[in-house]
């Protein structure tokens, strides 16, 4: 491990408490780091907890959900120990965020212009011309060539490509030096979502942000990624470089996931599908939490649930799984 | 020579379940105060293609190109604005109820969302049975018989006849829309997105059980989706639709290997790859899809083709064989 860490997140628990006592362990123990402009990938199927994490790095958590144990190092400073008004100062300025629907995020009665200079006002304490220059110019950057007009226009207005880049534009306006996309291309056709990858590729290259993209498409990850963290039941099973991940997988899981993608270079006969469905987060299987689907389970695959440990003379795969103790 | 006695003339052999000629379906659009129509969304717009008994035609396209809009006129879920629908040699487009309820056994559909698609109120056993009750004469201990085989069929217990459709993941809820599609041994099979909503570990084993049950029951399958290695791995052949028209189709092997049309090769090219070693160049269109209510004039790709030329704006270019099976409509390959 080397070069200095932006972003350091060790044994985060972020839990859920439902109205029946049973408790959501969506995020169950999550250790990674993010070195200053680099991409990392954290992949999953839906359920696994990816969403929470990068939600906990925000501090967006709300009832009945709590970041139950951890600390989140960022510029220095936990996060956890943050209060609700200095991490607004965090939010939006050194840590950007894209969501997989921009709706969500854009507000429906602002004009795309009134949302980036407010956003630049507030953090970067521009004069509102300046402000509404500076504006112009993002969205030219994010690919707008008729800035003016786009700065009048509502949310509404823009198809799902272009509210992307709007929200890109928003994201970036701070110079943040990290920033969350999460499944920021899944609602969008593939030429769209070339468009918009490459623009955050050249974004993050242009003002040296790290990136984590969080997404459940292995492609996107391989083609964007530098390094790849594999979730699966509120824990990381795997990390690595993408070389390593795409030519010497090791955990079964993540095996599973790469021999059930059809792919268009290669073709087979059957896809080699993983049996099973995830387990929800508040009924995970005893041990391993992976054994009820896995193909290799053990006997005390079933007693205890295996640690990440290093399994490489580099120090750059970490892997939860017996087989490799 | 229209592109339906071409595509025939090469394969006079070929036994066709379904044909479709210059099939379009517009929507009105209604505005002012006394709602006229002030114009109409082009959802299929002049489309012709046939499908082959036993084989499985992929349609792919980006959001809103129709492809959705096309399977339904096919199945007569929805009546076509102009062209014609032949099922099993007989003409389908006009035709009652009364005289389509018996060809409706053998034409079925299966939705993305299983979850809107299943009425939530209803028992599994009750889902299945359903079609069996309207359709057929069967006692109540062979609907019960035909239930449990095909649950059994599609990778369900016997026992989840009595449970609702929320009890079920995503996945489990595909399979049962897909047995309720099976009740009535159709021949033929619209599949409207039926992985998209899954994760793709279930995703492939909805595609092995689809790949399983059109072996077992000779189905044909049309098979809509937006994600081209999806398509690429269930399909025979591919029609690639763009603002509701077909822009290629060919045999899946030479609309992949050799595509021809300039919106075929952005597509193509712009599917992320976990080949990591073979890194390819892609080609980044410019530009969102236009509206499907105010198509540009001429080719509807030329406002974002990197080979566009004087011709595309004025001239429509025609679905046009260019290779044993392969269709393109593009200028570059119809001028010469
Ligand atoms: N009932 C309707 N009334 C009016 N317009 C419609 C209707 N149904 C579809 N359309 C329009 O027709 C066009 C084609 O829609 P369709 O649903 O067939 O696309 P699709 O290719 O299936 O897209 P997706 O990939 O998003 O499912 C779109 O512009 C859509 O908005
Ligand atoms: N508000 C909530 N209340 C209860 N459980 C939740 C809540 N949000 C998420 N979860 C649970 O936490 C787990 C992880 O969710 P999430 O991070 O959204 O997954 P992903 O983004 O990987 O699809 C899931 O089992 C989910 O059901
Ligand atoms: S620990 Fe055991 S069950 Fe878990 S992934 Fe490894 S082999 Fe499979
Ligand atoms: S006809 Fe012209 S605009 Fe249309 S795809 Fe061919 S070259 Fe491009
Ligand atoms: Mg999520
Ligand atoms: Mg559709």
């Amino acid at each position: 491990m080397s070069g200095m860490k932006l972003l350091e997140v060790s044994g985060l628990k972020t839990y859920f408490y439902l109205d029946n006592k049973a408790v959501a362990k969506a995020v169950d123990g999550v250790d990674f780091y993010i070195r200053p402009g680099e991409t990392v990938a954290l992949v999953g199927e839906s359920g696994s907890g990816k969403s929470i994490t990068s939600l906990s790095i925000m501090k967006l958590i709300n009832k009945p959900g709590k970041i139950q144990d951890g600390q989140i190092y960022f510029g220095g400073k936990d996060l956890v120990e943050l209060t609700d008004k200095q991490m607004t100062n965090v939010r939006g300025k050194d840590i950007g965020m894209i969501f997989q629907e921009p709706m969500t995020a854009l507000n429906p009665v602002f004009t795309i212009g009134n949302q980036i200079i407010e956003t630049l006002i507030r953090h970067k304490k521009m004069t509102k011309n300046e402000a509404k220059l500076r504006a112009i110019e993002l969205l030219k950057v994010v690919g707008f060539p008729r800035a003016e007009e786009t700065m009048k226009e509502y949310p509404h207005q823009l198809s799902g490509g272009m509210r992307q880049r709007a929200m890109i534009a928003i994201a970036i306006s701070c110079d943040p030096k990290l920033l969350i996309a999460d499944e920021p291309t899944t609602a969008l056709d593939v030429t769209i979502q070339a468009q918009i990858l490459d623009l955050m590729d050249e974004m993050k290259k242009k003002f040296n942000m790290a990136v984590l993209l969080i997404t459940h498409d292995l492609g996107v990850v391989a083609e964007y990624a530098d390094r790849i963290m594999v979730m699966y039941g509120g824990q990381i099973v795997e990390e690595t470089t993408i070389e390593k991940l795409f030519l010497t997988p090791k955990h079964p899981y993540t095996i599973g996931l790469l021999e059930s993608l059809p792919s268009l270079e290669k073709e087979v006969d059957r896809l080699g599908a993983i049996k099973g469905t995830v387990p929800p987060a508040h009924r995970f299987p005893v041990g391993c939490r992976f054994s009820d689907r896995c193909p290799k389970v053990m006997s005390k695959c079933r007693d205890a649930n295996p640690s990440i440990i290093e399994t490489d003379p580099e120090e750059s795969h970490r892997v939860r799984c017996y087989l490799y103790e | 020579m229209s592109v339906i006695e071409k595509e025939t003339r090469i394969h006079t052999d070929q036994d066709y379940i379904l044909q479709a000629n210059n099939i379009k379906k517009y929507f009105p659009i209604k505005g002012g105060i006394l709602k006229h129509t002030i114009g109409h969304v082009k959802a299929v717009d002049d489309v012709s293609l046939s499908v082959l008994r036993g084989e499985t035609l992929g349609i792919v396209g980006e959001s809103g190109s129709g492809k959705s809009t096309l399977g339904r006129v096919l199945l007569r879920l929805m009546d076509p604005t102009a062209g014609q629908i032949v099922f099993e040699d007989q003409d389908i487009t006009k035709m009652k109820y009364r005289k389509l309820r018996p060809i409706r056994r053998d034409m079925q559909i299966v939705f993305q969302d299983p979850f809107a698609s299943l009425n939530p109120k209803m028992s599994v056993s009750e889902l299945i049975e359903e079609p069996l009750i309207v359709q057929t004469s069967l006692t109540k201990a062979e609907r019960k018989e035909k239930t449990v085989s095909l649950l059994e069929k599609v990778g369900l217990r016997s026992e989840d006849r009595f449970k609702y459709p929320h009890e079920f993941s995503g996945g489990q809820r595909q399979r049962i829309s897909i047995a309720r599609a099976l009740t009535l041994n159709p021949k033929f099979v619209i599949c409207d997105e039926p992985v998209s909503a899954l994760d793709v570990s279930i995703q492939a084993q909805v595609l092995n059980l689809m790949a399983d049950l059109q072996d077992e029951f000779n189905l044909t399958y049309l098979f809509i989706a937006h994600d081209l290695s999806v398509v690429k791995h269930i399909s025979d052949r591919v029609a690639v639709m763009y603002l509701g028209r077909i822009a290629e189709i060919a045999p899946k092997k030479n609309l992949y290997d050799t595509p021809l049309h300039p919106y075929t090769q952005a597509l193509l090219s712009a599917v992320p790859s976990t080949d990591i070693l073979h890194k390819k160049e892609k080609i980044i269109l410019k530009g969102d899809l236009p509206s499907p209510s105010d198509p540009p004039s001429g080719c509807a790709f030329r406002t974002r083709c990197p080979m566009v030329h004087d011709k595309c704006s004025e001239v429509r270019p025609e679905l046009t064989e260019v290779g044993s099976g392969h269709l393109v409509a593009c200028h570059l390959y119809t001028n010469k």
